[in-house]
């Protein structure tokens, strides 16, 4: 008990006279609070990316594309395989129709907002189905397009970040000219980056034939997933993937989030070795500014381990000051922060960063250990300086 | 009657404290002839310092000149200052002020670094004055490693290395002991009777004024004779 | 510098503090090497881009195919020298995730319209001669190891052949590199005649053109006459520079290189800090040494260059080792990374800017306690001590 009661003075004492090494102080939570700062603000970019995508897939729709595709836009489906697709076990029904949207999508490019460039952006045809088998599709402007017009409803995203998507105004693209009648919302999902229209209209509008990429079905339960991948595969006439809506959207968002965490990881580990040398460095002149307080207090008869401790817990809250400063500037400058970016199959999707809190404690682990490493040695120092020598020297 | 080194006429200095006056000279006239060694002893404030910065062209007078070696230091920019302090002063601190990151030679050699000399002409020069003060094996030694009196001696070599015509001492022996503090004084006399130089010494040790020449009492900004008892 | 020792002697007076001060700086630049390496493979190669090489794309979309038939119409305009093709294959080598560029082309013109690929001339005849030949750039072939004579399938994922299946199997007959350091070999090109053959749609069209303008023509004026030449047709195109084309794609990354900026200052921010904060502390601390040397003559811009040279140097020796182990580091990356983001570089101009901020930064870290120093009363300083 003594021992601990003479940690706390010792620390009280050091945390009081802060102010005279005021310079060095700041210095290291500066220091700190940037590597938290670059740290929340690389990995909550993808953390917004995952978001976006991954809410969009729904554990209840499947999705179909030929095998081997990586991704719709590499895939096929003709509309004797779509309606192969409609009668299948396993696909949820509304009295006699199935649950499904049969899609097929193009890129278009428009101008983005913020950089005057272009950006592609998926142009989507789509059957009646399409917000029956999504989660949380709504119009939320003007009215659903009508099929056989040239009719487009936009997605909410897809509207802030690209110019001249509002409701009423008309776009071209090629040789046709296409009227925006509506705009959608779904959570923020992937799907608000897009354009919708009718399917047909589409497929006309671009040769396609009457065939599309890919075939989304509300599935009777979440358990009938495997029941229908058995009974398409079974079948000679199609050669499908099959698989959860959301599972295809966490393959796309893969890459680049996998991308982004490749950088945001080790560049915040360098950044972090870089504070903790910051960090070793204010410590170690706050222990040779303390030089005769300290010789004093062990001549006075305090253990070397309360010098020890108190140099180390002063450390570790300048670096957990650091942490929260860092955060909270994260939060303050990045959170909700509106970007698009090349998703898969080059086309844009808009998402928000997003500082979420698991990242934020994730950051004042960083910064926790940072202020360990920093304060350790120069704690080391602090509690064998020489105490006769220390007091002649002054 | 040999020439006259240093003359200061008219000279006061008056600092501002806040909203005080404060005069630590007072109409001074002093003339040093060349090879002259003068102590100059007073109490505290007496403006003994005072008068020792103005020949060194540490500090300008308030009012009159100081005219060392023809120069006319009054009336110099800083600059000027500094480029003359360069050749024709030397000053010895009571704290010796030896540079702690640099050998003894490398000390010695600073103010060379101001001229023109290539390397190996400054390193010749610099070991000549660490002869001359008796320290030619400590070249390579740190102020860290050398006892109060020969970081004395290493300044003193620093004070003539180039050649100044002119030593202003402050307090020289302020910090040695007795013994060491005679060596030092008898290294100054060798100095000013052996070499020339012309040493004006501001000390509070009656002892260490006995190895003057003459010593001139400092006392409230004013400057007199006062022959030794 | 005479006053190198001096500066040097300075530096290193309390040897822990100069350390880890170097070592903040260190990171600091090794950081900025890496992320400067990683960022010009966001450029794209624009800084490779041959100004007289126009991209003819469909204009609605760069993944419409255009018809063959164009090609004529193309090399009669006014302007255009040369004129080539290239399609987009977009399969993988054994595993999905193995994706590289892979383009059906027609060799001997796309060789000629890309004179700073480099290749054996027998390699070349070689893959003429065989339908089902190949040649891969040199970044693809180290990385997968391949040589010549291998036989390399590919798994389709957009082009089924008519047969049904999806594996197109091809000879290695070459292998290229580049002049250039800079110029992206991460490349599979193969006949153009068998993958027309042999695919089961879109006969007849190819992915883009590429054409070279004549000498003296202005690319602008050429690129707008083969525009307007197909202006209302079913499939109108986009003809740009290579550069602008390279570029339209990293500007699709939503400005990488904003980010990167904020990312550095975040990181020069700090290091500042604790720079200014070493050297105002080692400024600090000698205050009457410098005094003395204003005693023995040294003037006061000679004081205050002192005390910069010191910053400076402190900046110049963890920068330099930074930038240096940086460039090594993203030698190895650009091998590692070299198929799925090539053109991982540091470039010259990038080392130049780094260096370039070291003094800067030496300046700034430095230029208080400077100020200081040179205003410092000696008369003042000497009487506190």
């Amino acid at each position: 008990m003594r021992g601990l009661r003479q940690i706390f003075a010792v620390t009280w004492l050091n945390l009081r006279n802060l102010p005279q090494r005021a310079g060095s102080s700041v210095v290291a939570v500066i220091g700190v609070a940037s590597v938290v700062l670059v740290f929340a603000a690389v990995l909550s970019m993808a953390k917004g990316f995952e978001r976006t995508l991954i809410s969009a897939g729904s554990d209840d729709t499947a999705i179909i594309m030929r095998s081997g595709s990586t991704s719709e836009l590499n895939s096929g489906i003709s509309n004797d395989q779509a309606l192969i697709i409609a009668n299948s076990s396993g696909v949820l029904k509304d009295g006699d129709t199935a649950v499904m949207s049969a899609e097929l999508y193009v890129i278009v490019d428009l101008k983005k907002k913020s950089s005057k460039t272009d950006a592609n952006v998926p142009f989507r045809g789509v059957q009646p189905g399409a917000f029956a088998v999504r989660n949380g599709v709504t119009l939320v402007e003007g009215r659903m397009f009508e099929t056989g017009k040239n009719e487009i409803i936009v997605g909410r995203a897809a509207q802030q970040e690209f110019e001249g998507l509002n409701t009423g105004s008309t776009m071209r693209f090629g040789q046709t000219e296409w009227r925006i009648v509506g705009a959608f919302e779904a959570n923020g999902g992937v799907s608000e980056s897009e354009l919708w229209t009718d399917v047909i209209t589409l497929q006309n509008a671009y040769r396609r034939g009457n065939s599309f990429q890919s075939v989304r079905v509300r599935l009777q339960s979440t358990g009938s997933l495997q029941e229908l991948r058995d009974s398409l595969e079974a079948d000679p006439r199609i050669d499908p993937d099959v698989m959860s809506e959301k599972e295809y959207y966490s393959s796309q968002a893969a890459p680049l989030s996998r991308f982004i965490k490749l950088i945001g990881y080790p560049l915040t580990i360098l950044m972090s070795i870089g504070a903790v040398f910051g960090a070793l460095n204010s410590m170690y002149s706050s222990v040779s500014v303390r030089g005769k307080e300290i010789a004093t207090l062990r001549a006075l008869g305090f253990g070397p381990i309360s010098i020890l401790f108190s140099t180390m817990i002063e450390s570790t809250l300048l670096a957990l000051a650091g942490g929260v400063l860092g955060g909270i500037l994260a939060y303050l400058v990045f959170n909700g922060f509106q970007v698009s970016t090349l998703g898969a199959s080059f086309s844009q999707v808009v998402f928000d960063f997003a500082v979420t809190p698991d990242l934020l404690v994730d950051g004042l682990y960083a910064a926790l250990i940072i202020g360990a490493f920093g304060g350790l040695f120069p704690a080391i120092r602090a509690a064998r300086l020489p105490v006769a020598q220390a007091l002649r020297e002054l | 009657m040999s020439e006259i080194l240093a003359r200061l006429q008219g000279v006061s200095r008056i600092y501002q404290k806040g909203k005080e006056k404060v005069e630590v000279l007072h109409e001074l006239n002093l003339e040093i002839p060349k090879g002259d060694f003068i102590a100059i002893m007073g109490p505290s404030g007496s403006g003994k310092t005072t008068l020792l910065n103005l020949l060194g062209g540490l500090d300008k007078p308030t009012a009159g000149t100081v005219n060392v070696g023809g120069a006319e230091l009054s009336s110099m920019s800083n600059s000027q200052l500094s480029h003359w302090r360069s050749t024709n002063v030397g000053f010895i601190f009571q704290f010796y002020n030896l540079l702690p990151v640099l050998t003894a030679l490398r000390n010695v050699e600073l103010p060379l670094l101001l001229t023109n000399f290539n390397s190996r002409e400054r390193v010749r020069r610099a070991s000549i004055a660490l002869d001359i003060v008796g320290l030619a094996d400590r070249a390579k030694h740190y102020p860290r490693e050398l006892s109060g009196g020969q970081e004395q001696r290493v300044a003193i070599a620093r004070a003539i290395v180039s050649d100044p015509s002119l030593l202003l001492c402050d307090e020289p022996t302020g910090d040695l002991d007795r013994e060491t503090a005679d060596e030092i004084l008898r290294l100054l006399q060798v100095l000013n009777r052996e070499h020339g130089k012309t040493i004006v010494m501001v000390t509070h040790d009656a002892q260490a004024a006995d190895y003057a020449n003459r010593t001139l009492h400092c006392d409230k900004g004013t400057l007199e004779a006062r022959e030794a008892a | 510098m005479k006053y190198f020792r001096l500066i040097w002697k300075n530096a290193w007076r309390k040897k822990i503090r100069t350390s880890l001060t170097i070592l903040s700086v260190f990171v600091a630049f090794l950081l900025f090497a890496l992320l400067s390496g990683i960022g010009y493979a966001f450029r794209g190669g624009v800084d490779v881009a041959d100004a007289e090489r126009l991209i003819i794309i469909d204009k609605i979309s760069l993944i419409n195919p255009l018809p063959m038939s164009y090609m004529s119409r193309v090399a009669a305009t006014d302007g255009v020298e040369s004129v080539t093709h290239a399609s987009w294959f977009g399969g993988y080598y054994q595993e999905p995730r193995n994706q590289f560029g892979q383009f059906p082309v027609d060799p001997q013109s796309y060789f000629d319209m890309y004179p700073e690929f480099n290749m054996p001339a027998e390699q070349l005849e070689a893959f003429k001669r065989n339908r089902t030949g190949a040649v891969v750039g040199k970044e693809l072939a180290d990385t997968y190891g391949w040589k010549v004579g291998d036989r390399i399938p590919l798994q389709a994922t957009i082009w089924t052949k008519a047969d049904g299946s999806r594996t197109w199997e091809f000879d290695l007959e070459g292998i290229f590199s580049a002049d250039d350091a800079r110029g992206s070999t991460a490349l599979m090109l193969f006949q153009y005649d068998y993958f027309e053959e042999a695919r089961a749609f879109a006969k007849g069209t190819v992915g883009w053109y590429i054409l070279r303008v004549a000498k003296g023509a202005d690319p602008v004026r050429v690129a707008n006459a083969i525009d307007l030449q197909f202006a209302n047709s079913p499939n109108e195109t986009k003809t740009s520079t290579e550069a602008a084309f390279a570029q339209s794609f990293t500007k699709q990354f939503g400005n990488i290189a904003l980010i990167v900026t904020l990312i550095l200052g975040a990181v020069f921010f700090t290091l500042l800090l604790v720079s200014g904060n070493t050297m105002s502390q080692s400024v600090r601390e000698r205050i009457s040494e410098l005094a003395v040397l204003k005693t023995l003559g040294f003037g006061d811009r000679t004081v205050l260059g002192i005390v910069l040279s010191e910053s400076i140097l402190i900046m110049l020796l963890g920068g330099l080792l930074g930038l240096g182990l940086g460039w090594l580091i993203v030698q190895g990356l650009a091998k590692e990374m070299g198929a799925f983001l090539p053109g991982v570089f540091l470039s010259p101009a990038a080392i130049a800017g780094g260096v370039a901020m070291m003094i800067v930064a030496g300046i700034l870290a430095g230029i208080f306690p400077a100020l200081k120093a040179m205003r410092l009363s000696i008369i003042e300083a000497l009487a506190r001590a």
